[in-house]
């Protein structure tokens, strides 16, 4: 449900690759005989990610002829799930978490440093900002489920974790140079691990021990 | 029958209703919004909340299912706090702009905030505004007093079949919209302004026309397709301000189609205000006795063979009765009511009429069209057959056009041919409709309608009888005709009498000069041009295609005008009542017609409206009885002959302009550049 | 303290090879055939012993879940013709809880092989797994899993060489907190918005496609295989009576080391972050308050956490909830009101939009709750926001309601004062700032 409102400028067509519709067809074949729309969200997001990560009407109107969906169905789904992005967003795709178990972490130092590097102004709410050269759009997103590594960001698909001020502003940097740094924690730590060494799951260490 | 107890009353109740239902049936109101008795629950609004033994939380009543032993109680502070609440919830975004709305003064959350309301705001943020939407030309949208109940979704998506309305966006950020920007393409779309229970879809046409509290509100019955829906005629001094649909379980439930709503503006425009004389190959205004005196003198001077007569699509009975007497009188057997040129059979009831009645869809299991656009022809019967199909269980063909009718029929072929060959057994559907428990055959006039119309008659009753269609307890054999005149013109004889011409004949002779004078009775869609030479009358109330080529025009009254009885297709007799006098000098049109015949001193003893009605009943018995289907008995009909391959078309091919009415109305012509001519015009092809 | 070999979960920090070479290392799909051959009954009976209560916060019973499911024929064929679905919500979205997720991208063959003894235990030859769409990465480290066990023949056709059939797929989600509510799930995983559903039917009823479905959070149906293992006796031995077994913690927010670990039941909530989180940030008197069970569930001040257990009912008493179990921990620097604000705005975000109380409601509270923040408010309006809550509270479709509602409940509860205190400084700063212009 993001970015809808307000023109866009819309292409006038769309269809699957070839890839992509062989593809699309496995997915159908997951649902009973007569139950492809269960398809929708998982077509709706590999005709996103065919479309430079953001969903045209076109797109959904050439999935809901795939699905046999009246296309009024198709923009209710694609209207309502957040993940659906309704206009261009940049290559790097910031979404920053702020909800409280994120935010009692620091997510606003996240926030700032994203506001700084990328010369944006987040309103506090989750409208899309975009940098001056397009490069970046950054949202702030709801929790992520990854609240023991907070704060985080989700850039595209990865998630970044464990991140301050300075570790965001060195994300972006990489990724300004189209170079991502691995996913993960940005502190090194080893999953959702007590930072610093483990309290349960001894035998479990691995030869080298703990990050 | 399960046994519940409603504030302290138990009640035996039906099983498999609902919790709300019962209350209605024990006599408690329920409040609620999204409700609706013919669509599916949502329990979105929370509104008619109720309290239930044994369940912590009040629940929705709407959404519950009755079961045996439950205890239900619907006026305790607990119930009162829940609804209150829930009000305040759909007031603090409400605009409360009620002074400017339209809705006003018929609002379901004006009336139920006097029961639930606050009186007064704690809500002290901004309010949400929501863009209007745009769909179509009949349906003006104020999204800011939206209350997201969804009614016009479910109705869109179950009723209509235009499943072209959604709620996009979540939370209370939900707004109800195409998405596209796009016409709602439904001959039913004005239903959702009736549906809707707040401001926020009201009709475009009437907009800040007139608060309810002003209008004349006059119930009568539906003349734009031959269902005869029910309806109510609002009225302000001398002018109808909108029609809406009534309740009549058996025709039209509480649906009517949008040109039966919307066409009301062409009442006032075009109209014949006042009697004309052609002189100097000019329609001049003339006075009643010279209008009549003019006619008279014609029809004295006219041997009888070479006098016509044909009744239009919206002549009443009365008028036709009229008419019919006074070309008996003359001594004319010239007459006929069927101006399409349908090959009907007028000696058999049951060849014309639609025997298995409307109601009979929801029971029938196998549907055979042929020849026929219902949801041109009558969109309120389509979706009747669209909700049959969407309960399941019965399978549905077409022969004829092949158009999207907003549900799935197998289609079996185009023309004669095809009916052929399932008469024959060629086609599997054959198999159906003999399996079939309660299989019906629906006619079009695009079946009759041509010159082997009797021959296609006599295909269809063929089937009817080969294929059980007829059988005890159950007629299948259906006509579904789009004139509401039309039953009516047959159940009265106005058809040809011995060696009489019908209107081909009549144009026929007008066109080679052996017919001399024409009387048209609002029979405004033949070929005026195939009148030739002949002296031409035209009694109507507007000044459409007959009108023109009249010599004199005698300026009748429309059916919102007029006390007047039509018969439905299922043979159904219904009469109009006056909402509004007719304009200018115009009259009834049975008066018009007595007047006439005293003129040319042949007058007929029909003093009172009760006379007319009375000769009516002699005539036939059917016009005895008023409201009720009255069925045919079975007997032979239609013509065993030649068909020709040339397909079944159905007779409209503009749904908004049909008859004068429609032609003379703007909003009929919004909606023609709409839904014809624009971006919404159909591709034709069945989806 | 739990000690590792009860622990369920022992590649809960990636340590080992989450595919099914590691899986089996770590005990995995061992007996797994023997298991099914045991039959539904017997592992519905196993299930409700062990007192297992569903892992997504709702805290019911599972084998009773299990066994509402209707019966089937001898050979596992539905009575009616219409099959049976498993449906697993691995929608994980209530803020403070990442527990699915560790067994999503770690350990996703428990998963698999839950899958499969619950699809017996259901009559279900078929299952879906719904992630949320977000976890990408985690959806891929599971299909990985169920792809490895269909070519290993753990699942498909005659599953383990037991006879059963059982086929697996793997869902993802789009985005939409909502779809963790198990009927908006099924709505979704439909192909349409995630709106709840009406109850009744009941999905046990009436489920994915109008057949029975039973939906169970990840840790549940992951635990399952281990409680069948080990026993229900062996499960019973952790936690207080009714509150069986081991669970996953998340301790997010103002400790020292946030972490998700393996704990017993009713462990205390104190002795949770002592030993596994390095503590309070600046010492146990430092707390402020903590969130114990996710973001729906009431907030509790420093003197009920110094001595509540972290189990359904010792939480209930509190008038709070283990929900999810996860801890979220605020120290004394904590704007609490702002906190708990910032919760009512994920509520007004993810509410669907359906029914009135919850569209119209969340966006309310946050709205007011952004004026507590700054005292913008006048102290009757305290009032007023609980009576707001009490509005949404049970009169909604869903638990949403319910959920945004408690947050402030317990804020109001809990730190009315606090909040009177901005409302009078506000008005005081207000007057000093009115004082200057003059």
């Amino acid at each position: 449900m993001s970015g809808g409102h307000g023109h866009v400028e819309q292409p006038a067509s769309f269809a699957f690759s070839p890839e992509n519709l062989a593809w699309a067809q496995k997915i159908i074949a997951k649902y009973p005989a007569g139950r492809q729309a269960s398809a929708v969200l998982p077509l709706l997001d590999r005709a996103q990610r065919q479309h430079h990560n953001w969903l045209p009407r076109a797109a959904m109107d050439y999935v809901a002829g795939l699905l046999e969906m009246a296309p009024i169905r198709v923009y209710e789904v694609a209207t309502f799930y957040s993940m659906f992005n309704l206009a261009p967003v940049g290559k790097w795709f910031l979404q920053v978490c702020t909800t409280t178990p994120c935010w009692l972490r620091g997510s606003d130092e996240v926030m700032a440093a994203c506001e700084r590097k990328l010369g944006i102004k987040g309103s506090g709410d989750a409208s899309f900002l975009h940098s001056a050269d397009g490069k970046f759009t950054v949202r702030e997103v709801e929790c992520l489920g990854t609240c023991v590594n907070a704060p985080v960001i989700q850039v595209n698909d990865d998630f970044y974790e464990d991140l301050d001020g300075p570790l965001t502003e060195k994300l972006i940097d990489a990724l300004a140079k189209d170079a991502p740094p691995p996913k993960g924690s940005m502190k090194g730590r080893q999953g959702a691990m007590p930072e610093g060494g483990r309290t349960s799951l001894a035998g479990m260490a691995k030869a080298g021990g703990d990050k | 029958m399960p046994k519940v107890t409603i504030d302290g009353e138990t009640i035996e109740v039906p099983g498999g209703i609902t919790v709300l239902q019962a209350c209605e049936l024990a006599g408690k109101e329920v409040p609620r919004f999204c409700y609706h008795e013919r669509l599916s629950v949502a329990g979105n609004c929370r509104m008619c909340l109720v309290e239930m033994e044994k369940s912590p939380k009040p629940v929705a009543s709407c959404a519950m299912p009755i079961a045996e032993g439950q205890v239900i109680k619907t006026n305790t502070p607990l119930v009162k706090k829940a609804r209150n609440g829930v009000m305040e919830f759909l007031l603090i975004n409400h605009p409360l702009d009620c002074p400017i709305c339209d809705q006003g003064g018929e609002c379901d959350l004006q009336d139920q905030s006097m029961a639930y309301g606050n009186g007064q705001s704690r809500f002290k943020e901004n309010k949400r505004a929501v863009p209007d939407k745009e769909i179509g030309p009949l349906v003006k949208t104020t999204m800011t007093r939206c209350i997201h109940c969804t009614r016009c979704v479910r109705f869109a998506t179950e009723v209509a079949g235009a499943e072209e309305l959604g709620a996009v966006f979540r939370g209370e950020h939900m707004e109800i919209d195409t998405y596209i920007e796009k016409a709602l393409t439904s001959e039913l779309s004005g239903n959702i302004v009736d549906l809707c229970p707040v401001g926020a879809l009201t009709s475009k046409p009437y907009a800040f026309n007139a608060r309810p509290w002003e209008l004349r509100k006059t119930e009568s019955v539906d003349v734009f397709d031959a269902l005869g829906a029910s309806i109510r005629v609002d009225a302000r001094g001398g002018e109808v301000l909108r029609v809406l649909p009534r309740l009549n379980e058996e025709t039209n439930e509480e649906w009517i189609a949008d040109k039966s709503r919307h066409a009301v503006d062409g009442l006032k425009r075009q109209r014949l205000d006042r009697p004309y004389v052609r002189k100097d190959g000019k329609l001049q205004p003339v006075s009643w006795s010279e209008a009549l005196g003019a006619v008279a003198a014609k029809l004295k001077a006219t041997p009888p063979g070479r006098i016509a007569a044909i009744a239009g699509d919206m002549a009443d009975c009365e008028a036709m009765t009229a008419l019919k007497d006074l070309m008996a009188a003359v001594g004319s057997p010239n007459l006929d009511c069927r101006q399409d040129g349908a090959k009907l059979d007028p000696s058999a009831r049951a060849s014309w009429l639609f025997n298995s009645t409307v109601a009979g869809i929801d029971e029938a299991d196998a549907i055979l069209l042929v020849g026929t656009n219902p949801r041109w022809e009558s969109p309120v019967l389509n979706a009747r057959i669209r909700r049959r199909y969407r309960a399941g269980g019965v399978k549905i063909a077409a022969i004829g056009p092949q158009v999207d009718l907003t549900y799935k029929y197998e289609y079996l072929g185009a023309g004669p041919t095809a009916l052929s060959d399932l008469a024959a057994g060629k086609i599997g559907f054959a198999e159906t409709l003999k399996a079939a428990k309660k299989p019906m055959l629906i006619v079009g006039l695009g079946a009759l309608a041509r010159a082997d119309g009797a021959a296609v008659l006599a295909i269809a009753r063929d089937i009817a009888d080969r294929f059980g269609l007829v059988k005890d307890g159950w007629n299948g054999f259906n006509v579904l005709h789009t004139a509401a005149a039309r039953v009516g013109g047959l159940e009265l004889g106005f058809v040809p009498g011995a060696q009489g011409r019908d209107t081909l004949g009549i144009l026929d002779g007008a066109s080679k000069g052996e017919i001399d004078f024409v009387y048209l009775l609002g029979a405004d869609e033949i070929d005026t041009n195939r009148l030739g030479k002949a002296f031409v009358v035209y009694q109507g109330h507007h000044g459409d295609r007959g009108a023109h080529r009249a010599d004199v025009v005698l300026p009748g009254a429309a059916y919102t005008e007029k006390n007047a009885t039509y018969v439905n297709t299922e043979g159904r007799v219904q009469q109009t009542r006056l909402a509004v006098f007719p304009p200018g000098e115009a009259k009834e049109d049975w008066k018009i017609l007595r007047a006439l015949s005293e003129a040319a001193g042949r007058k007929l003893p029909l003093d009172t409206i009760g006379q007319v009605r009375a000769r009516m009943a002699a005539i036939s018995p059917v016009f005895a009885k008023l409201d009720a289907a009255q069925p045919g008995t079975w007997a032979a009909f239609g013509k065993a002959g030649a068909v020709d391959g040339t397909p079944f078309a159905s007779p409209i091919s503009n749904f908004y302009m049909t008859d004068p009415i429609s032609r003379a109305s703007a909003t009929m012509a919004a909606c023609t550049e709409t839904y014809l001519k624009g971006s919404a015009a159909r591709t034709g092809t069945h989806g | 303290m739990l000690e590792d070999k009860d622990r369920i979960f022992t590649n809960l920090y990636g340590d080992g090879d989450w595919g099914l070479t590691g899986a089996r290392a770590r005990g995995d799909w061992d007996g797994t055939r023997e298991l099914i051959l045991k039959g539904r009954d017997w592992i519905v009976k196993e299930m409700q012993d062990s007192g297992l209560r569903g892992r997504g916060g709702a805290g019911f019973p599972t084998g009773m879940k299990w066994s509402f499911m209707p019966k089937t024929t001898p050979d596992g064929k539905p009575l009616d013709g219409r099959p049976h679905y498993l449906v697993v919500n691995a929608d994980e979205s209530e803020p403070g809880t990442c527990k699915d997720r560790e067994i999503l991208r770690h350990d996703p063959h428990k998963l698999v092989e839950g899958c499969l003894l619950a699809g017996v235990a259901m009559g279900a030859h078929a299952g879906y797994i719904y992630v949320r769409g977000e976890f990408y990465n985690e959806a891929s480290h599971l299909e990985i899993a169920v792809q490895q066990a269909y070519e290993a023949g753990l699942i498909g056709k005659n599953a383990c060489g037991s006879g059963w059939d059982f086929d697996l797929y793997v869902h993802r989600g789009a985005g939409a907190y909502i779809c963790g509510e198990e009927t908006a799930l099924i709505e979704s995983l439909e192909g349409k918005k995630g709106q709840p559903r009406l109850k009744p039917p009941f999905p046990a009823g009436m489920g994915l496609y109008g057949c029975p479905t039973t939906v169970n959070n990840v840790e549940t149906i992951a635990v399952a295989p281990t409680i069948l293992r080990r026993g229900a006796t062996w499960f019973t031995s952790f936690g207080r009576p009714k509150n069986a077994g081991t669970k996953l913690f998340c301790i997010s927010g103002h400790v020292n080391k946030p972490c998700t670990v393996e704990e017993a039941m009713s462990i205390p909530l104190k002795e949770l972050i002592e030993k596994h989180c390095g503590g309070v940030r600046g010492g146990w008197d430092n707390l402020l308050a903590i969130i114990p069970g996710g973001a729906s569930v009431p907030v509790l001040p420093k003197s009920i956490c110094d001595t509540v257990l972290m189990d359904f009912d010792a939480l209930r008493e509190q008038r709070s909830g283990l929900g999810t179990a996860a801890v979220i921990v605020m120290d004394k620097s904590t704007d609490i009101v702002k906190a708990i604000a910032r919760l009512s705005r994920f509520y007004m975000h993810e509410s669907c939009g359906q029914c009135t109380p919850c569209r119209e409601g969340t966006g309310w509270l946050w709205r007011v709750m952004q004026r507590m923040v700054k005292g913008q408010a006048e102290l009757p309006e305290i009032d007023m926001l609980e009576e707001v809550t009490r509005q949404i509270e049970g009169h909604t479709i869903c638990a949403l309601g319910d959920a945004a509602a408690w947050p402030v409940q317990g804020l109001i509860r809990h730190f009315r004062p606090e909040m009177e205190a901005r409302i009078r400084n506000y008005k005081a700063a207000l007057q000093v700032a009115r004082a200057a212009a003059e």
